[in-house]
């Protein structure tokens, strides 16, 4: 096995385990956890591209990687204010509680 | 494939399982921090030193801390009675697994044709700050305005409204 089949199935795997947690908690600060495993790991796949690829001085992997940590910050700042929200209008985070969108 | 891929990938994908499993959602921000430190040292690994740096900064030092204030604010350390996990998990469960099969397949039927440069890239911060008002500054621009946005967004969103029923 090369060293790039090595990290993009550590990537899979932590991929699978936040897809599992955000589809299977019932909290939905741990939904947005999960999510943001899944975030990683895609940004896991993109620096090992960028490390082993053809052009590693053109930093492509490398500038897609960081775009992408700063979007995920601003993702999970914008996840957690609704979460926040929601906690004090429906005096939960539990996502099987939220039967309902109307306000 | 060395020694210190292992530890790192079974100390990444420790903390992942751990984050998802344990019952109190204190445990679970602790050890997602675990798995943000494991990817940060696997960025290390890769010899791209600034995504690990900038991982350690953005992920350790402000998303961890702003997943505890979020389970603090909201009593979710408190484990419901009824379970942590929701109802439908088993059909999760199986999605992720079949996700996982899916990308494990392709990944290793396509070993053999993989990019495998054994070449070490020296490229330093100075590099990276030249792409960044170079080549990419559209895209650093962008961000800016997202950042700002989602900022005054969060603000707005988690902001006390006075004229609702309390």
């Amino acid at each position: 096995m090369t060293p790039l089949a090595g990290y993009l199935l550590v990537a899979a795997l932590v991929f699978s385990i936040g897809l599992a947690g955000a589809l299977t908690r019932r909290n939905a600060i741990l939904v947005l956890i999960g999510i943001e495993l899944m975030l990683n790991a895609a940004n896991l796949n993109l620096i090992a591209f960028w490390r082993y690829g053809p052009h590693p001085e053109a930093l492509t992997g490398m500038m897609f990687a960081i775009f992408s940590i700063a979007v995920a910050a601003a993702e999970a700042a914008v996840g957690l204010g609704l979460v926040i929200s929601i906690h004090r209008h429906a005096h939960t985070t539990d996502l099987d509680a939220m039967t309902r969108m109307k306000g | 494939m060395n020694f210190i891929f292992y530890v790192l990938a079974a100390l990444t994908v420790a903390g992942g399982l751990a984050a998802v499993l344990l019952k109190n959602t204190v445990h679970c921000a602790l050890a997602l921090t675990v798995a943000f430190a494991g990817l940060a040292l696997l960025f290390l690994d890769l010899d791209a030193q600034f995504a690990g740096f900038a991982q350690i900064l953005v992920y350790i030092g402000a998303v961890a801390i702003l997943v505890v204030f979020a389970i603090l604010l909201t009593k979710g350390s408190e484990t419901p009675k009824d379970g942590v996990f929701s109802k439908t998990w088993l059909a999760g469960l199986v999605v992720a697994a079949g996700v996982f099969a899916v990308l494990g397949w392709a990944v290793l039927q396509t070993a053999p044709m993989l990019p495998n440069s054994a070449a070490v890239p020296t490229v330093s911060v100075q590099d990276i700050g030249i792409a960044l008002i170079g080549r990419y500054v559209l895209p650093l621009e962008i961000v800016a305005v997202l950042l700002t946005a989602a900022l005054i967004g969060a603000v707005i969103v988690a902001m006390h409204d006075k004229e609702g029923a309390k």
